[in-house]
Order: structure tokens, then C-alpha cells, then sequence
């Protein structure tokens, strides 16, 4: 009896396990036979969103003298040279040492442009990565993505040209622009009437 | 191959007929649409088109259609990439991940087992009717009602409501934003809150009964109802659940602007459209059929929901009366309006102005511009006019004696 119970106690324990693991899956579920759970390994091989705490950035780094090398090869066509506008849009407003500080209002509107405007550094990584360059996004390896975030970082003033870009480093960057939009959360629904504020 | 340069072919024909179709008085300044990519729908003439590097812009011809439905092939379309992306539906899934108790992936068969809802709404550009654009036309583009505010169009939407695959995935306590990412070349992306996801936003893979177009999606995109069509990303792959509001560069760049009332600064979320009207029946560009009986038509819409009144002035907003409202009326949907005008034969301004069920009035040029702290002196400024994005104000054409049609916003 108690050799039985050896044999066929893993058994046992494997049968109560699987319905549990499949009751935690399930549970609170209405429609539990639609759609495939999905594992962190899958979901860190394709999730390319990166929010403004930068959790979910790859392991990488770069600077300023390697992205420029980059920049030249492969976003230089469009945005010309250093930043400063061709047929696509100019990514550089401010200079070395010399962020640009002024508004974005009236004359200076077309000033909108690269990452002397974004409030958060990470915007630049989440965006060359998804959507650049544009004839071959999701072309560029980690390391490209933040070499070219610090040389732009580094033509727009926001850093020293010698600072490395990486995982750690890039999301505690302080951008010129951090303060120049309103409001910083968002609320929904409106506060404020009329709606279309 | 060959298919490719007969389609091809075909589009710089359609697009020399929609220069012939727009009329006389547009200025011709760009040469036949070109060709993008060998996954273009066949395009009707009507459509007015745009295209550059990394944009795909079509304009719907208001001033042709009669529906509170768009036809399909005539819905507005602003793509951030040169190609549509050539997805095959049997492989096509979205992933729901983050801060859920359990990430879920989906594909196109799944969803379209699950519970269905079936909904009309307008979809409009948070550029449509923008100032920078008034007298910037040309002969692919169609008229100035179609190149000017046809960045708006109305459909029937069938699909899954986010509501119930965000109820499958468990969003934690945490999770108070989503990111929808599309499939295209650009991973398009654009952040949402999830009161308004769980609201009324669903995942549509039907519109007007048919497969979304492949400019529309295909095969599935998101509808977040009443709000700028941004949020309602194309070819969705992945949703992802998260503690606050991401700032894509969607939305942090082209999608924003500085305004003098918060002091230079940018406001970052525009979420819901006001109330707004235009007429279609005359506009500027057209012409009058003669001295009498005209009708006025046009459409109404508002992000607030149901349209419940639409006046109609002759003598450029000073006396108003009511026009009458064409069943059916959808919420947050195109809804249409006419009005029996009785032309004398002199210059006259016609305008049209909106009330929802919020009791919100559409406003002025100048009213919107006071909301905002701009003049008309700096709206009416040819350099440096200020940017707006979000416009519904009311529309004024100006009509002239000789019959001919004009813009008359900044008069």
C-alpha cells in the first residue's frame, strides 16, 4: 500500500497541480478558453514601449563620438548635418553647453523639433527605436539607439559630449523643456469645461 | 510586377482626375500623387490626397456626401509611414501585457469569438480644420471643405470592447494608462487612460460591414470614440498596461502646441473633440446653382456625444435659426442637417453653429481664440500664425454675387 502510494503519489501531486496552475490563469476570467497566456520571456522579446522610468530599456550604452558616427550613416540623408535640418525635420535647437531655454510660442513655433522639446529623455530612445531610420525602422542595435541619443543630447546641450548614454544613466537625464507642459498628469475626465479646452 | 505599374498607373490617372474634379481657382503646386507601395487600395478619384517621405494623407469630399456613413473607401487617412503594412490576418495577434494578472495574447479568430458591439462614430484628425491649412490647397486635394475639414469622416465600427479583454487580462490597481502600438513600419503608439478605455473603446475589425481597408488597419485597429483619431491606433499588436501616462513622441511632438493662456507653455492631451458643424452645401470652391431656392447641407459632430441642435446663419452670424436635423442621429457620430435658404442673389456669409447634448455651443473663430488668449489680429497673421490644433470653430463661406464661393474665416 504505501509502495502504491509512492508510485503514484508524484502523479497525485502533478494532478492537483495543474488544474491549479490552470484556475490562477483562469480565474476572474470570463472567456477562459480564448487567447494563450503569454510568458515574460516572450513578452521582454517584443515589447519595445518605454516609458518615462525607463524599466523596460534593453542593456546598452553609447556617446556622443559614436553617435555621430551613426548619425552620419544613417539619419544624416534626412535630417542633415549635425541635427540641423534637410528634408526632414531639423532635430537640433540648442548648442553644445548651450541648451535652448526659450518657449515654443509664436515666432519660436517652428523651434517644436528633436529632444530640446521633450520633457522626458526617454521619449528619444522609445522613438529612434520604433520609428527610425525611416526607410528601415527597428534596423538600429541597442547600442546605436543610445549613441544616438547622446549625440543628440550632446548637439542640443543637454549633456557633456563624454557622457554615457545606457539603461541607468539615460532616464535621470534632466531635459531643458521638463516644466513646458501642462498639465504634467493628465486627468480624465476633463476638469475643466468646456470640453473642448 | 506589372500589376504594381499598372496600379501605379492608375493612381497618377485618379490623381490627374481628382485635379480636374476639384476645379478651376486651386493653384497647382505639386505634380501626381505618387504610388506608395504595392498594397494600395484602388483609389476613386474623389479621393484628395497628400503625400510625402514619411506621411500618407487622404481627404474626405465632404461637399459629395450625402450619409452620416462615410464610404469606406472615401474615410480620411493620415499615415506616419510611405507604405501600408501588408499583414496577413491569420497571423496577426495582440498582446495585452504590464500590469495585468495575467498577459494574454489574442489573435484576429479570438476576437472575433468574443462578444461584439457595432457602433457609429465620426474619426477626425487633431489637425483637421487647422488655420495653417486655409488657402494651402492644390489640385490633388480637392476643394477647400474637402482639403480644409475633410480630415473627418463617419463610420460603423464592429468589434471587441476593450472593456472585456481588459477584464481577461486583470488590469492590477496600478494600472491606470495603456499604450496601443500598431503594426505599421513606424510602431505607431499612442498612450490612453483606462477610464476611457474601459468606457466605451472597443477593437474594431469591421467597418460599414466590411474587413477594415488596409488604410483603415487592417486587420484590426482601436476606435477610442469622440477623441482624436491618434488614439485610435491602426493594426494594433500590443497593448501594454502601465502606472502613467507615456508621452510617445506622437504625442509629445506634432501632436501638441504652445498656448498664450498657459503662459507659452504646451498643453500635452487634447482627449475629446467639442462641438462642431460645417457646411458642405455651398462651400468655397463651389458654385451657386443660381438665384432662389438653395438648399444648405452639411454635418455636425461632437466628441460630447449626440448632436441636438444646429442653427444656421445668412448674414454672417448675426441672426440665427434653427436647421433641421436629418435622422439618424448617432452619439459621437456625423450627423447631418439642412436648411431651406431662399438666395437673393447678393453677397451674403452662411454659417453654421452646433449644440450637443452637454449643452455645449460650438464657437467662434474669435471666441475660440479668447478661450486661448490668440487675437484675430494674430489668427489673421499670414507669418508666425499661431498653431492650433483641435479647431471647431464655425466656418463661415462667403457667398458672392457672381455665384462663386470663398473662405471667409479670417474676414
Amino acid at each position: 500500500m504505501r509502495s502504491l502510494l509512492k508510485v503514484l503519489m508524484p502523479a497525485v501531486v502533478l494532478a492537483a497541480a495543474i488544474p491549479v496552475a490552470v484556475l490562477a490563469q483562469s480565474q476572474g476570467r470570463a472567456f477562459p478558453d480564448v487567447g494563450k497566456p503569454l510568458t515574460e520571456k516572450e513578452i521582454k522579446s517584443f515589447d519595445r514601449i518605454i516609458g518615462p522610468d525607463g524599466n523596460a530599456l534593453p542593456v546598452g550604452h553609447g556617446n556622443a563620438k559614436e553617435g555621430e558616427a551613426v548619425y552620419i550613416k544613417r539619419c544624416q540623408v534626412c535630417h542633415g548635418v549635425n541635427g540641423e535640418g534637410g528634408i526632414l525635420r531639423r532635430l537640433v535647437i540648442g548648442k553644445p553647453g548651450q541648451p535652448y531655454r526659450g518657449n515654443f510660442y509664436g515666432k519660436n513655433q517652428d523651434l517644436m523639433n528633436g529632444p530640446s522639446y521633450y520633457p522626458v529623455p526617454t521619449i528619444a530612445w522609445d522613438y529612434i527605436n520604433r520609428a527610425m531610420p525611416v526607410p528601415n525602422p527597428g534596423t538600429l542595435t541597442p547600442n546605436e539607439v543610445y549613441s544616438l541619443v547622446a549625440f543628440l543630447f550632446y548637439r542640443n546641450g543637454i549633456i557633456n559630449e563624454g557622457d554615457v548614454m545606457d539603461q541607468n544613466t539615460l532616464p535621470k537625464v534632466v531635459m531643458p523643456n521638463k516644466d513646458g507642459f501642462v498639465p504634467a498628469k493628465p486627468v480624465y475626465p476633463a476638469d475643466k469645461k468646456p470640453s473642448w479646452y | 510586377m506589372e500589376m504594381k505599374s499598372d496600379r501605379r498607373r492608375f493612381l497618377q490617372q485618379t490623381a490627374a482626375l481628382a485635379g480636374v474634379a476639384a476645379g478651376a481657382g486651386l493653384a497647382a503646386k505639386s505634380g501626381p500623387a505618387k504610388a506608395q507601395g504595392n498594397n494600395v487600395h484602388v483609389e476613386p478619384p474623389r479621393r484628395g490626397a497628400r503625400y510625402s517621405i514619411d506621411h500618407m494623407t487622404h481627404y474626405t469630399p465632404l461637399h459629395e456626401l450625402k450619409s452620416v456613413i462615410t464610404p469606406s473607401r472615401l474615410h480620411f487617412m493620415q499615415q506616419h509611414t510611405s507604405e501600408f503594412p501588408e499583414i496577413e490576418e491569420e497571423h496577426h495577434t495582440v498582446s495585452i501585457y504590464g500590469l495585468v494578472d495575467r498577459p494574454l495574447r489574442f489573435s484576429v479568430a479570438d476576437l472575433k469569438r468574443l462578444p461584439s458591439v457595432s457602433r457609429v462614430h465620426f474619426l477626425e484628425c487633431h489637425a483637421n480644420s487647422s488655420l495653417a491649412i486655409h488657402g494651402t490647397g492644390n489640385e490633388n486635394m480637392g476643394p477647400p471643405v474637402q482639403y480644409i475639414h475633410g480630415m473627418t469622416s463617419s463610420s460603423e465600427w464592429t468589434g471587441v470592447p476593450l472593456s472585456v479583454l481588459l477584464r481577461e487580462v486583470g488590469v492590477k490597481g496600478t494600472g491606470t494608462w495603456i499604450v496601443n502600438e500598431g503594426g505599421d513600419a513606424c510602431n505607431f503608439s499612442h498612450t490612453l487612460p483606462v477610464g476611457k478605455a474601459m468606457e466605451d473603446c472597443f477593437i474594431a475589425y469591421a467597418q460599414n460591414g466590411d474587413p477594415l481597408r488596409v488604410e483603415q488597419g487592417f486587420p484590426i485597429r482601436m476606435i477610442v470614440p469622440g477623441w482624436e483619431a491618434p488614439f485610435s491606433v491602426k493594426y494594433l499588436k500590443n497593448i501594454k498596461v502601465v502606472d502613467q501616462p507615456y508621452h510617445a513622441w506622437n504625442e509629445s511632438m506634432n501632436h501638441s502646441v504652445a498656448r498664450p493662456d498657459l503662459g507659452g507653455k504646451v498643453r500635452w492631451y487634447h482627449f475629446q473633440f467639442g462641438p462642431k458643424s460645417i457646411i458642405t452645401n455651398p462651400s468655397a470652391g463651389l458654385q451657386m446653382g443660381g438665384r432662389g431656392y438653395n438648399q444648405i447641407t452639411g454635418i455636425a459632430w461632437s466628441g460630447g456625444g449626440k448632436i441636438t441642435r444646429v442653427e444656421i446663419s445668412t448674414d454672417g452670424g448675426k441672426n440665427w435659426r434653427d436647421a433641421k436635423i436629418q435622422d439618424p442621429v448617432h452619439t459621437r457620430a456625423h450627423t447631418r442637417f439642412t436648411y431651406d435658404w431662399d438666395w437673393n442673389g447678393q453677397d451674403a456669409v452662411i454659417v453654421s453653429r452646433a449644440t450637443d447634448d452637454q449643452r455645449e455651443l460650438q464657437p467662434t473663430l474669435a471666441e475660440l481664440g479668447k478661450h486661448w488668449g490668440i487675437s484675430m489680429d494674430e489668427w489673421r497673421q499670414k507669418e508666425d500664425k499661431p498653431r492650433a490644433i483641435h479647431m471647431n470653430s464655425q466656418q463661415p463661406w462667403k457667398v458672392n454675387k457672381d455665384g462663386s464661393i470663398s473662405d471667409a474665416l479670417f474676414t
